[in-house]
């Protein structure tokens, strides 16, 4: 069976050429980073061009990108780091009421400490509202923490705006860039970040590499006691390959985002209208919001989520009903909650995400296979006929 | 004048069923070995395990080390998976915790609190495996669902009625918690076992080298720890911000005699003798619990027994409803022999069963199976 794969805000295939940037890192320039000898050397050039390839991606200095296990690591590191390094005296956060779990543990975690967290609100295309995040700025706030892309909705944040108000307020700025570093132009400077969090699995790089940026000047306190790694930011030995794999990633990824994206967006656009086109009822989620190019999510009412991503699945097609982590949980998606979906069209929810090497075939096939699909699944929906014979009253 | 069931017009088997099927796999070997029967005859299958359950809740509840061998532990779930690699068939997790904790945990605790003994399997059978889970077999394009359980399924041409068999192997039959099935249930599902001795299902399970053939069996209710039910409705109750408080009452004889005090009519079931607190010269059991007043009635064995009862939520199985009076036998308990006996319908969905000898602690709660020979007749509640 040829497999189609639209689930790559899930995970994305290591590029070729990323992986072969990293191979020999793992038998012949197999050193450690911080040896003396010509193996460390080599090895420690493997790591400082991928972090200036890192920076590259994101307008920032070498010296300002710690490379980590990944995006829960770096906003794990980039929240309980600013808060510890703190006096105490700033006890308030703000974020999102759509975040990744990474961020929303996180600063629950913290509330268990005592800090007070603020989480705002979005509207209909999950968006936040900036006069409600200038109100909630206390005179006790220490950290705004926004991601920039949702992971089930694609919904881009308004970073600059956010950027001014906390730069206004004096407040530190960290966002989640997980979904969107590598896919969209990010230049922390004008955006006035001080943290942004990256993961390379989402980038064409491997899992278990991810990256932090950090500000030069910023007061972080760090997460992992160990040697001296990393300026003593983030100790362990450098997984050597993994970082060049992520560096050859922003590189490759800073250099077609552009072409990528348009390619990426038509056919998205091409999915998402020949669904909604095909398939009765169906609404697209967060379509009228600034988006990702590769994401679309789609509410089929009648349907289980979790039923059509089994059909589609035996079919050969590979998608998701929010983020992978919450699979097999009873809760409904938070993200499609906050929007203000009922919990059953939350369960209803289909998320596309198209990749770099998805072709306008693959989409061509998803338009036969899903509406195929969730037709079979509303016939045999006894929630679907009731909400047909509903509407016709 | 009795309707006898003619039980030598027996059909032959099933038509041949072409199309997908869903296995349910609660990564035991019984489950597990139907996907290697049904791989080896040539059908195309999907495994699905159902995640019922979180286990990490009611953390009172979880005692020293690992959670093992009960369902919808992260291992059962993981022996599945290893199961169909091991066969390379596709296999997903489904959830049904909500569906589980509405059908089948909470009308055991509220039946367990008003006195009433459930069974909590014949629920999840009849209104989880067969309901939901089968209707997204479906959904996802199976034609059928096949279980691990120990019984047979037959069409009576005749009759063009689904009829419900036991096992042949009679130490693992397991119909007596499935006289709740449709029609339309029973037409949709296949239990490849029951025609198979367990020593045949273990031994097919190492001929294919399943992980899991030397798996012990779990014989506990899935969601209980340790089978401590008692811990399991205070703990339960108490999330559910209805702690059970002051259930004290009294130990009455028949006759309203007080012997002792009970700490709650939960904690007891009829027929039970050990446990009550206190000892007399003779022997005492669990006659009756009265939830009204409060109180557990005790008395002696002879009392226990009784020949009338009436069932109810009746599901008419190899047979309509019949008009007049049947000759059957009545099965009270999972392991009770059948017992000779007339059952009446009556209206309501409901029937009486008339045993013709006295059968000892028909309880309340529990399910009563009529059966001709093999044949499931009919089921239904004790009232």
């Amino acid at each position: 069976m040829n497999r189609i794969y639209l689930d790559h805000n899930a995970t994305t295939p290591v590029d070729s050429a990323v992986l072969d940037a990293m191979l020999p890192f793992f038998s012949r320039d197999f050193g450690n980073a911080s040896s003396i000898h010509t193996f460390g050397q080599r090895a420690r050039s493997g790591v400082e061009t991928a972090r200036e390839q890192v920076a590259g991606l994101l307008n920032a200095r070498p010296q300002e990108i710690v490379f980590t296990s990944g995006g829960t690591e770096s906003d794990n590191h980039a929240i309980f780091g600013v808060v510890n390094a703190g006096s105490g005296a700033l006890k308030h956060l703000i974020t999102t009421s759509i975040e990744h779990e990474a961020v929303l543990n996180t600063c629950q975690a913290l509330e268990k400490q005592g800090l007070a967290v603020t989480y705002l609100p979005v509207d209909g295309n999950g968006l936040l509202n900036l006069d409600d995040l200038r109100k909630a700025i206390r005179a006790e706030t220490l950290l705004i923490t926004v991601m920039h892309a949702n992971n089930e909705l694609g919904t881009l944040q308004p970073l600059a705006e956010i950027g001014r108000i906390a730069a206004e307020a004096d407040v530190y700025f960290h966002t989640d860039a997980v979904q969107s570093a590598g896919k969209l132009a990010i230049d922390v400077e004008s955006l006035q970040l001080d943290l942004l969090s990256l993961s390379g699995h989402k980038l064409y790089a491997p899992k278990g590499i991810g990256a932090l940026f950090i500000k030069g000047g910023t007061r972080l306190r760090q997460f992992l006691y160990g040697g001296h790694h990393q300026r003593g930011f983030r100790p362990g030995t450098e997984n050597v390959a993994a970082i060049v794999g992520l560096g050859k990633a922003a590189e490759l990824a800073h250099a077609a985002r552009t072409s990528d994206a348009q390619r990426i967006s038509t056919l998205r656009d091409k999915l998402e209208h020949g669904l909604l086109s095909r398939i009765p009822d169906s609404r697209a989620n967060a379509a009228d919001a600034p988006r990702t190019p590769n994401t679309c999510n789609i509410t089929f009412p009648g349907i289980e989520g979790e039923a059509l991503i089994i059909a589609l699945d035996l079919k050969g097609l590979a998608c998701s009903t929010g983020a992978a982590c919450s699979s097999g949980a009873v809760e409904p998606s938070h993200v499609l909650t906050a929007i203000g979906l009922p919990a059953s069209e939350a369960r209803a929810s289909i998320r596309f995400s198209l990749g770099r090497h998805t072709t306008e075939a693959e989409i061509v096939a998803a338009l036969e296979i899903v509406p195929a699909a969730v037709a079979q699944l509303r016939q045999l929906s006894p929630t679907y006929r009731t909400e047909s014979a509903n509407t016709v009253k | 004048m009795f309707t006898q069931y003619q039980l030598d017009s027996l059909p032959t088997a099933a038509d041949p069923q072409p199309g997908l099927v869903a296995v349910a796999m609660s990564g035991g070997v019984d489950s597990s070995t139907v996907a290697a029967v049904l791989l080896q005859q040539g059908r195309a299958i999907v495994g699905l395990t159902m995640q019922l359950w979180n286990q990490r809740r009611l953390p009172e509840l979880q005692g020293e080390g690992p959670a093992q061998h009960r369902c919808c532990s992260l291992d059962d779930v993981y022996d599945a998976k290893r199961v169909a690699q091991h066969l390379n068939f596709p296999h997903y997790v489904v959830n049904f915790e909500e569906q589980f904790e509405q059908r089948v945990v909470r009308p055991f605790v509220r039946q367990y609190l008003s006195g009433r003994t459930p069974i909590a399997c014949t629920n999840c059978n009849t209104d989880v495996k067969f309901e939901p889970l089968l209707l997204m077999a479906r959904q996802i394009g199976a034609e059928r669902l096949a279980t691990g359980h120990y019984a047979r399924i037959r069409r009576n041409a005749q009759t063009g009625r689904y009829e419900l068999l036991r096992a042949l192997d009679d130490s693992k039959d397991q119909s007596y918690f499935l006289w709740g099935l449709t029609q339309e249930q029973l037409s949709r599902s296949e239990f490849p076992l029951g025609e198979l001795t367990k020593e045949e299902v273990r031994a097919l399970a190492r001929d294919v080298n399943l992980p899991v053939a030397e798996k012990p069996e779990s014989m506990e209710l899935c969601f209980v720890p340790n089978g401590n039910y008692v811990q399991f409705i205070h703990a339960y109750s108490r999330e559910a911000g209805k702690p059970i408080n002051d259930t004290a009452g009294d130990i009455v004889t028949e006759s309203g005699e007080v012997l002792g005090r009970h700490a709650g009519v939960h904690n007891y079931t009829i027929g039970q003798r050990k446990g009550l607190g206190f000892s007399t010269g003779k022997p005492l059991y669990v006659l009756a619990i009265d939830p009204r007043n409060n109180r557990v009635v005790v008395g002696e064995d002879d009392s226990l027994h009784s020949t009338s009862f009436e069932i109810e939520n009746v599901n008419w199985i190899s047979l309509e409803e019949p008009a007049g009076p049947l000759r059957a036998e009545g099965k009270i308990r999972h392991k009770h022999d059948p017992s000779p006996a007339t059952v009446e319908a009556l209206p309501g969905n409901r029937a009486r069963i008339i045993f013709d000898s006295p059968q000892r602690a028909i309880t309340p709660g529990q399910a009563a199976a009529i059966y001709s020979g093999d044949v499931v007749l009919a089921g239904g509640w004790i009232k």
